[in-house]
């Protein structure tokens, strides 16, 4: 029973703060988006003549897997289907790792970043065992030139 | 040095190939970050000690493999390649690879 009241106590801060610090970070990502729209960002292996000499840059997040999600992934996984709120955790993850690698770039004084790539892995304690735990690193490197 | 991931460097010719030159590290996170992570694990969010630690492992890495191209006659490292692998419970592998080139 007090393990049941536990799990309810956990799941209820969960969504609270999750859900809050989610729609702070949303809104946030909006904004640096915003003032880096200047940046030009390709994945093309090729970078343009002439921009100077290029430098490397990168930007990475590590998130963590809550417990709230957890759940809800557990159930889910019964029938399958989209885990939407996994989605939209993975989306902000690397939007925070792109526009930390183009604030990177931006203060080298880069305007170009070319041959973007995405690197994920997991990390910390759960990470062995296949399970849904721990948390995950998202990674963004590129070459920036003028 | 100049570091790029891209196969060639505009404005430069590759005059020779020196080969593959690489850089690793292993890092294992401490308790006080751990228990960080244990309550971000109810909440979500970023876990920052870990951003902190693998950033550093990451240029700790870099480093090694500046040294390697540095020992081997390299001035620029072209198509680098980076890549992170839980090796067991609480430590990690990041690893950084490349080819070593002479720029003309």
């Amino acid at each position: 029973m007090i393990e049941l009241g536990i799990t309810a106590l956990l799941l209820v801060v969960g969504v609270i703060f999750g859900t809050r610090a989610q729609k702070k970070h949303i809104a946030q990502l909006d904004a640096r988006e915003a003032a880096l729209s200047h940046m030009v960002v390709t994945n093309l292996k090729t970078v343009p003549e002439g921009l100077g000499q290029p430098i490397l840059v990168t930007g990475s997040v590590v998130i963590a897997f809550d417990y709230f999600r957890r759940f809800i992934a557990g159930i889910v996984m019964f029938v399958g289907g989209n885990i939407s709120m996994f989605e939209v955790m993975l989306d902000r993850a690397r939007r925070e790792a792109l526009i930390r690698l183009m604030e990177q770039a931006d203060a080298a004084g880069a305007r170009e970043v070319h041959n973007v790539r995405f690197e994920f892995s997991r990390v910390g304690s759960s990470a062995q065992q296949g399970k849904i735990g721990g948390g995950a690193e998202l990674l963004a490197y590129g070459t920036a030139v003028r | 040095m100049i570091l790029s991931n891209t196969e060639t460097v505009p404005g430069y010719t590759i005059t020779r190939n020196i080969g593959l030159v690489q850089g690793n590290t292993v890092r294992a996170k401490h308790v006080g970050r751990d228990l960080m992570a244990g309550l971000k694990n109810i909440v979500g969010g970023e876990l920052r000690g870990y951003t902190e630690l693998l950033e550093d492992a990451r240029k700790e890495a870099t480093s090694r493999m500046v040294a390697d191209a540095e020992a081997k006659g390299a001035n620029a490292i072209v198509n680098i390649r980076f890549s992170t692998s839980a090796i067991t419970a609480g430590a990690s592998e990041l690893y950084v690879y490349g080819t070593g080139v002479v720029l003309g």
